[in-house]
């Protein structure tokens, strides 16, 4: 039987992709319209974010607990390079996105209003500077996470179609 | 190395789903398929009808300065509304007082309406933003025709002001700009951003403590007499006379407006913010909004705020007028540019700097 993630890291894995899918989707769709979606939209995107942010900590934890599957011996050395390289950047992008979310909102002198009537505190002082620079980052950030997924699923589809070496199915099985 | 031939069928299923994922966002996001009017593209409609892009500046309402004070409510709001605002008691205001147009050195003396943006600070961190005018009705009904009008009020680039074969087929079958630019032609303007009304322009969704929703719209009542400004006389007046005016009156004392909710009789329409509410309404006065306090926006804390209408408190939503979410996604998207062009000063504080006194 080939070695599997731990379930609480497979439960998060197919939790949390479903969350981040479903939250670049909605930053791209109320930024195409001035229809009642974009207020709409706009209410998920805060507390969807500040539920990814703190299943992306308990993720994080969790895979500092356990150890993960060995990725298979023959693969050739880019190959390792890319996987370990991407994940390193799909952990650091699901804390990172929230976080830049927060304190661009906090820096903008928004009310961080996760829903009506519960405004969570501001992690930076009011500065449109400041604001400006996050907001363009937030943006292009969510780009690279929207390719780093497609190369993700792309990858993850080769190993289960193409090379069938069980690193799809320590995830997926 | 050759990819064996019985693998091809496989990579091409893989190329084809990224591309469906691909597809899906793009789609999405607006960037195929049938137009979308994006927040950006009302701010790109703005800088066009403007003749120019003046960085650092809001794409409408460019010209204003910063007012301060607190609004006092009486508690009776709370019958219409369970938010914050209507309890007794007394809650921080900032504010932002401008003139219409995204020109910001654009001058006073002209027919142009006059506008406010609130940020009431409420308990618990939460806020109520207004940006409102002194005119009861909005220009047009819905964004589509917002962007229509500001296409057809793009300078020609021969005469560098609007070209009238495109204004007018655009008025003419649209009555009920008409009827605005009829009002602001004929009504009379205040002669101080002090002694006129403000209107929330939109109709918004009330909730009570029991759970009810009412259509409501406000106003705001001046204390101070209503005096009409001299039409004939606009173009010889001095350039910042409107603001200057203020900057003076608030050191006189505090301007306080009587806050005003008008409760929707059955039938008057919550979607259109061109048509105005007629005849008797049920009307609660919820206090007393009160500025003490009026600088420059260079010296103030009001420039960096974004007056979005749609920061609502619990107890107040918006209505299905399709302007409000229009209006929010198009601040933002006029907040985001001018955020990363970074703030400059504004007209009042430059005429001080080349030697102006008041």
């Amino acid at each position: 039987m080939t070695p599997r993630f731990a379930l609480p890291a497979r439960i998060l894995h197919w939790l949390m992709a479903a969350l981040i899918l479903a939250m670049l989707l909605i930053g791209a769709g109320m930024l195409s319209t001035t229809t009642a979606r974009y207020p709409e939209l706009l209410a998920w995107h805060r507390p969807i974010g500040l539920g990814i942010l703190i299943l992306a900590l308990i993720r994080l934890a969790v895979r500092l607990m356990h150890r993960p599957p060995p990725l298979p011996a023959d693969l050739p050395p880019l190959q390792v390079a890319a996987a370990k390289g991407s994940h390193y950047l799909l952990y650091a992008l699901m804390i990172a996105m929230p976080l830049i979310g927060w304190a661009m909102q906090s820096a903008g002198g928004y009310p961080v209003t996760i829903w009506k009537g519960f405004v969570l505190f501001p992690i930076l002082p009011h500065d449109i500077v400041v604001y400006g620079l996050l907001r363009a980052a937030h943006g292009l950030l969510a780009y690279a996470f929207f390719l780093l997924i497609l190369g993700h699923i792309g990858a993850a589809l080769f190993h289960a179609l193409v090379r069938r070496d069980g690193v799809f199915e320590s995830m997926a099985g | 190395m050759a990819v064996p031939i019985r693998i091809l069928p496989r990579l091409a299923l893989i190329a084809a789903l990224l591309a469906a994922l691909a597809l899906i966002f793009a789609w999405v996001g607006g960037w195929i398929g049938r137009g979308r009017i994006s927040g950006a593209a009302v701010a790109d409609v703005l800088q066009a009808a403007n003749g120019k892009v003046y960085p650092g500046f809001r794409r409408a309402h460019a010209k204003g300065l910063c007012v301060s004070g607190h609004f006092d409510a009486n508690g009776a709001g709370a019958v219409l509304s369970r938010a914050a605002l209507f309890q007794r008691g007394s809650y921080p205001v900032i504010g932002r007082a401008s003139t219409g147009g995204g020109d910001p050195i654009s001058a006073d003396g002209r027919p142009v309406f006059h506008a406010l943006g609130l940020r009431f600070a409420l308990p618990q961190g939460e806020e109520w933003r207004m940006a409102i005018d002194h005119t009861p009705i909005f220009v047009v009904s819905n964004p589509a025709d917002f962007v229509a009008l500001q296409q057809a009020s793009i300078p020609d680039p021969k005469t560098g002001k609007p070209d009238p074969a495109k204004i007018g087929p655009f008025v003419a079958s649209h009555p009920e700009t008409a009827a605005f630019l009829a009002y602001m032609k004929t009504a009379p303007l205040p002669s101080s951003f002090a002694n006129g009304p403000y209107y929330s322009i939109n109709a918004f969704r009330f909730l009570d403590a029991a759970g009810t929703s009412r259509a409501v719209r406000w106003q705001f009542e001046p204390e101070a007499p209503f005096t009409e400004l001299d039409k004939a006389t606009l173009d010889k007046r001095p350039k910042d006379f409107l603001f200057d005016e203020l900057l003076a009156r608030v050191k006189q004392g505090p301007i306080r407006w009587r806050m005003i909710l008008v409760v929707a009789n059955p039938g008057d329409r919550t979607d259109n913010a061109t048509i105005r509410w007629t005849g008797p309404h049920r009307q609660i006065d919820a206090g007393t909004l009160v500025l003490d306090a009026a600088t420059t926006e260079a010296a103030g804390n009001c420039r960096d705020y974004n007056y979005d209408p749609l920061i609502l408190p619990k107890g107040v939503a918006a209505s299905d007028d399709p302007l409000l979410p229009a209006r929010s996604a198009a601040y933002a998207a006029s907040f985001r540019r001018r955020a990363l062009e970074g703030p400059k000063p504004d007209a009042i504080t430059l005429d001080y700097q080349q030697g102006k006194t008041l």
